[in-house]
């Protein structure tokens, strides 16, 4: 009993985490080279509707992924317009975009709200794997889309870290004068990860509409690309942190659930507060120069590059 | 210069959003006022949008019926507006725009209602689900627990492994008396049962909401019900081959095989009548709250899997309630831990019922303080 108890939770806070962990690694990747976007929230919406309305009529579940990347892709290039070409405020940028991705959401799903989806993305076994005890059960009986990740958070991880594109997205993230001086296009670079990560975005807001609900909802996101947002900064901007974050989070609301089915009350309200509390105290960790080169947080994210005024 | 094509560029953007978000009630106006000026305007503000599938697209169905029965009558809305202060404004604006009537559709607008109605004193309110009325501005909500009665005996009828779970938004009074009335319905038929609660401390997220039903279903409920704005809690249901019942509208199309039937609102007839009303002049301020019989609650049709007598027990019951010749919260009625709360023969009082802080016998679970 207990040992089951303990797959089912880690196993679902693996699947309720994954949504977040493809918007926090869209949103990392977007800070890692100094804009920050708190469009994601509309981004993952825009995605969420894209996939599940190309998934219906395609009939394919893979179609919608595409079509959520497109979606996510396409509204993160407006940010990118507004925040690398025009040097408006990230800030306002990224609102203004959640407010619109949530409404243009709601608009383009109208006819979609509470159908179902014939093919949804289903839980998937990997021979062997699946079968190690615990282990296969916990990591191995999840669908398609969770495996993405085992793959894309290690890949992002050497890529950000050992490679030399990576390092030009770091140096960017980290002074965009010296890096152009180094040859590296600011503006490209900024383009390129931002709109990959509205892309990725798109796809978390697709596993909850064509993996984990089933459905489309308006605004079925309820705030997890707000969560992501935090999760970066809780993971201080290293791939592999922030899918142990996303797990976390995860498996929180999986674990209260359980144990209240139990009758066990915990407090939900504290547990859910405890990453917050840490996200706020790598904030304050970060306005100290020093400990920010240290931690690698990103020397100029949030501000606009300009050529002519360096 | 740049920073000057940046401004430019977020004004116009920001200018696009807005006119995004007004251009559907606009839309309707234009349309429609060449045609006859003496329209009656009635606006609806809704917390979510109407596409949760729930309890704002249960209004909104609402809206509609008003529309087609009274073609004299204009209406439009404004969805997804927040509960507190921002409320105020928009209801502000809605009474500049002219519109005579308005129906604020959740508890958080009350006081903002009360304030902006006292400008406003030739514009009638209509607040639901709230305890605050003024001269213009009337209360209005549905005795939901009826409903839940007669879904609480499909579910006791169904249930093999006398587990039902309830998937929960908030510990408040109105949660806990659809919990209990429930309760009493599954007991009616099934004294052996159990109903087993979880909160999720949302109403509004489809994906937890849906975890919830889950971990109910793995502590071994075969039937999942629930107090929530969406069908996530029925989508667990059919995603593991177990039954459901539904909430606000009906939700078979959501999870076609899992669902029995929904207890759902049916607030068309009320909005009719009180607009009715309020046109003839006969309305005056009151705390309404409707029963079965005004058909302001109901049940969805039923799903196939219900069996022939099931239905007939249901129907029976529910003729007893529309006749008024039974009330669920009659005695005897013992809370959790045995004690009796409602003597035999006694009936809970409205005010009573209004304040239900404690669960009935064959609730498993507990209300955090």
């Amino acid at each position: 009993m207990t040992q089951e108890f303990l797959i089912t939770i880690l196993a679902t806070a693996i699947t309720a985490g994954t949504p977040i962990l493809y918007a926090a690694l869209g949103e990392l990747l977007a800070e890692r080279c100094g804009i920050l976007n708190l469009g994601v929230e509309g981004m993952m919406l825009v995605g969420a509707v894209t996939g599940f309305v190309f998934a219906v009529r395609s009939n394919d579940p893979w179609v919608g992924v595409l079509a959520a990347m497109l979606g996510g892709g396409a509204l993160a290039l407006v940010h990118a317009f507004l925040t690398v070409t025009l040097q408006a405020n990230q800030v306002v940028s990224g609102l203004a975009l959640t407010l619109f991705g949530t409404g243009l959401s709601g608009f383009i799903g109208k006819p979609y709200i509470g159908i179902p989806v014939e093919n949804a993305f289903k839980p998937v076994t990997l021979g062997f794997l699946s079968d190690i005890p615990v282990l296969g059960p916990v990591f191995f009986h999840h669908d398609p889309l969770v495996y993405v990740t085992y793959i894309l958070v290690p890949v992002l991880w050497f890529f950000i870290y050992y490679t030399r594109p990576g390092l030009h997205l770091r140096a960017v993230g980290e002074n965009p004068a010296a890096a152009d001086s180094l040859g590296v296009s600011v503006y490209r670079v900024r383009y390129l990860y931002v709109t990959l990560g509205g892309m990725l975005a798109g796809v978390g807001g697709a596993y909850l509409s064509l993996a984990y609900a089933p459905t489309w909802l308006e605004n079925m996101t309820a705030g997890r690309g707000w969560i992501a947002v935090a999760l970066v900064i809780f993971a201080i901007w290293n791939p592999l942190r922030a899918m142990l974050g996303s797990y976390i989070f995860g498996g929180i609301d999986a674990l209260g659930f359980r144990a209240q089915a139990m009758g066990v009350m915990i407090p939900s309200f504290f547990l859910k507060m405890l990453p917050y509390i840490f996200t706020i105290l790598v904030l304050i960790m970060v306005t100290r120069k020093a400990m920010a080169n240290r931690v690698g947080a990103p020397g100029a994210l949030g501000l606009p590059y300009d050529r002519e005024e360096r | 210069m740049k920073r000057i094509i940046s401004f430019v560029f977020m004004l116009v953007f920001v200018v696009a959003l807005v006119g995004c978000g007004g251009e559907k009630p606009k839309a309707q106006e234009d349309k429609k006022e060449p045609a006859a000026k003496e329209k009656l305007k009635v606006a609806f503000i809704y917390v979510g949008p109407v596409g949760d599938g729930g309890w704002s697209y249960a209004h909104d169905q609402g809206r509609k019926y008003l529309e087609q029965q009274m073609p004299d009558v204009e209406t439009s809305y404004i969805e997804s507006v927040p509960e507190g202060a921002d409320s105020e404004r928009v209801l502000t604006e809605l009474v500049e725009k002219g519109n005579k009537i308005i129906f604020a559709t959740s508890f958080g607008y009350m006081d903002s209602v009360i304030k902006v109605a006292q400008k406003y004193p030739d514009v009638k309110f209509l607040h639901c689900s709230g305890y605050k009325t003024a001269e213009n501005v009337g209360t209005y909500f549905g005795r939901m627990y009826q409903a839940r009665y007669l879904t609480g005996i499909i579910a006791g009828k169904t249930t093999k492994s006398n587990t039902i779970g309830y998937v929960a938004a908030f510990p408040i009074p109105e949660v806990i008396r659809g919990i209990n009335a429930f309760t009493l319905g599954v007991r009616s038929v099934n004294p052996n049962a159990k109903v087993k609660v979880v909160w999720t401390n949302t109403w509004y997220d489809p994906a937890a909401e849906k975890e919830a039903a889950k971990s109910l279903l793995e502590a071994g409920a075969d039937v999942i019900t629930q107090h929530q704005d969406t069908p996530g809690p029925q989508q667990a249901a059919e995603e593991k081959g177990k039954f459901s019942i539904g909430y606000n509208s009906d939700m078979s199309k959501m999870a076609p095989k899992a669902v029995m039937t929904s207890a759902v609102w049916n607030w068309g007839p009320y909005y009719v009548e009180t607009v009715k009303a309020i046109k003839e002049g006969t309305w005056k301020s009151s705390q309404y709250w409707g029963p079965m019989s005004d058909k302001i609650v109901d049940l969805a049709p039923y799903g196939p899997m219900v069996p022939e007598d099931v239905k007939k027990l249901v129907e029976a019951k529910k003729q007893e309630i529309l006749e008024g010749k039974f009330d669920v919260f009659t005695g005897p009625i013992k809370d959790q831990t045995g004690k009796e709360r409602v003597a035999a023969g006694q009936k809970m009082t409205d005010a009573e019922m209004l304040s239900f802080d404690w669960f009935v016998e064959g609730v498993d679970g507990t209300i955090p303080k």
